[in-house]
């Protein structure tokens, strides 16, 4: 496993998307799915930095990665405040211009681009997030009774 | 990400490059904000150069557009929006809300 600890300020993204996006090129991730995992690890990072440190240079973000040939499996820990993905309201996605609020699109990324995420908090340990994401198949197996 | 602003006749058309996230998006929001504080509601953002957005860009743009249609005053339109940031769009609910060009050129005249 490799790991290391950005400091937890919004600068520190580009460099935290570039630690996995090396990753998933380790683990011969496709294209596509390195641009979710971009995505997925800078929504979780700023998640970080908000909610639970609730502000920048708080404290670190520690990054590490398993890489298998397709499939990587990523681990953000902070010592920030306990995050709880249960109070994060799920967005109306259906909500016209004036009325949608500004909550919750993070988490829905994340959830969306990973093939799985898993939150867990200790109060000696601090928050830990797991993702996971695999190879998207080239070919992937079709249905032929669906037309 | 770089900004590159240019007062056109009708409307202000914005060139961005770059990557939009919680680190570059407030710069993004205080170009807006001083465009629209000027009286200008017609926007085209033209995003041919953006290879990177995530949700704290797209709130720019959205709360951006609120400002720019409220009171039926103007509109905020993109342009050349990459096929990633449209999936960003997407995944986010946000097509709805905003007219789109494939280049800023047919944007600009759509004023």
């Amino acid at each position: 496993m490799r790991s290391i600890a950005f400091p937890g300020r919004f600068s520190s993204l580009d460099e935290i998307r570039d630690f996995f996006t090396q990753a998933a090129k380790e683990a011969n991730l496709d294209k596509e799915s390195i641009y979710h995992i971009q995505l997925a690890v800078d929504e979780a990072a700023s998640n970080i930095i908000e909610h639970a440190y609730k502000g920048e240079d708080r404290g670190k973000i520690e990054c590490s990665y398993l890489a298998d040939p397709g499939r990587l499996e990523i681990y953000l820990h902070d010592h920030g405040h306990p995050f709880d993905p249960y109070s994060i309201e799920t967005p109306d996605l259906n909500a016209g211009l004036f009325e949608r609020k500004q909550s919750g699109l993070g988490m829905h990324f994340m959830k969306s681009l990973m093939d799985s995420i898993e939150f867990s908090f200790t109060r000696e340990g601090g928050n830990f997030l797991k993702m996971v994401k695999t190879r998207k198949e080239k070919n992937p197996p079709q249905n032929k009774s669906r037309r | 990400m770089e900004i590159n602003t240019t007062m056109m006749k009708r409307c202000v058309l914005l060139n961005i490059s770059g990557r939009i996230d919680s680190s570059t998006a407030p710069k993004l929001q205080e170009t807006l904000n001083e465009v629209i504080a000027e009286g200008l509601y017609r926007l085209v953002l033209d995003l041919k150069q953006v290879d990177f957005i995530s949700s704290a860009g797209l709130w720019v743009l959205v709360n951006a557009q609120k400002k720019c249609k409220r009171f039926n005053r103007g509109e905020l339109i993109l342009a050349g929006v990459p096929q990633r940031i449209h999936g960003a769009l997407d995944l986010a609910g946000f097509i709805p809300y905003f007219r789109t060009f494939e280049d800023s050129t047919k944007a600009v005249g759509s004023f």
